[in-house]
């Protein structure tokens, strides 16, 4: 599923890798544990979190995560989204809910990973 | 190649800086990603835990050849008091302002143990914690 349809599905916004928007990812996973996200094998992925911080985004660059969606209306900070673009990490603001987040993009055909 | 970073006690907006670091070595080497991803998880595990759990911080050192790459992680403490239950997934001593930061879920040891193809852990609860991490570099 491209990174685009998934903006458009939750109402998000791409607050960073706009340029890469154009990429797909197959599976998703949500999880405030980050040391969870670190256990993740697969390739393709994108996260859904409410945990808004930096070692989100450096956790995601660690673990290969293409895309992480901050989720329950959170708000990406600079610092954020200067690690976000110096890593390649995509960073989708979304004001709904980790689980409706996880909802919509599975009933869209997003994988689960387990 | 050697390589020496320091790693800052309870500095979570720079917990990572020294594994991002290595990774990006891995590339310049043209590492497998495979290698290359369960690396820098386990270091970063490493990393994380002197953030954490470490007073004084730590240093990591890097020994990187066409072969391997060995990472050295080293704290004065407070040390390990059971390492065999440290490896058990979801042990955790954490306080609550590393749990706030979404680590401390008793993930640590067990996600380097998984990531690592060597991995020595030497700890004293009254001197410090010493990890070494080996990882071969041909897939």
């Amino acid at each position: 599923m491209k990174i685009t349809e998934i903006t458009t599905l939750l109402g998000g916004h791409i607050v960073c890798g706009k340029a890469r928007a154009y990429i797909s990812v197959q599976y998703g996973f949500a999880a405030d544990l980050l040391s969870d996200i670190l256990t993740l094998e697969t390739e393709g992925i994108l996260v859904i979190t409410g945990l808004c911080t930096l070692q989100t985004i450096r956790t995601a660059e660690m673990a290969e995560i293409d895309c992480v969606v901050i989720a329950r209306g959170k708000k990406v900070s600079p610092a954020m989204k200067d690690l976000a673009d110096r890593t390649g990490v995509i960073l989708i603001e979304a004001d709904c809910s980790v689980f409706k987040a996880s909802g919509i993009l599975y009933a869209s055909g997003l994988q689960p990973i387990y | 190649m050697k390589f020496e970073f320091d790693i800052v006690d309870g500095d979570f907006a720079k917990a990572g800086t020294a594994s991002s670091q290595v990774k990006h070595l891995l590339k310049q080497l043209n590492v497998d990603t495979k290698i290359i991803k369960k690396t820098t998880v386990a270091i970063y595990e490493a990393e994380v835990n002197v953030v954490a759990h470490a007073i004084g911080g730590g240093k990591l050192l890097a020994d990187i050849n066409l072969e391997r790459i060995v990472v050295e992680v080293v704290d004065e403490g407070p040390g390990i008091e059971d390492i065999a239950r440290a490896m058990e997934v979801g042990f955790s001593t954490a306080s609550p302002q590393v749990i706030s930061m979404g680590f401390g879920a008793g993930m640590g040891l067990p996600n380097m143990r998984k990531n690592s193809d060597e991995l020595e852990v030497i700890s004293d609860v009254s001197g410090g914690t010493r990890v070494v991490i080996t990882n071969y570099l041909v897939a």
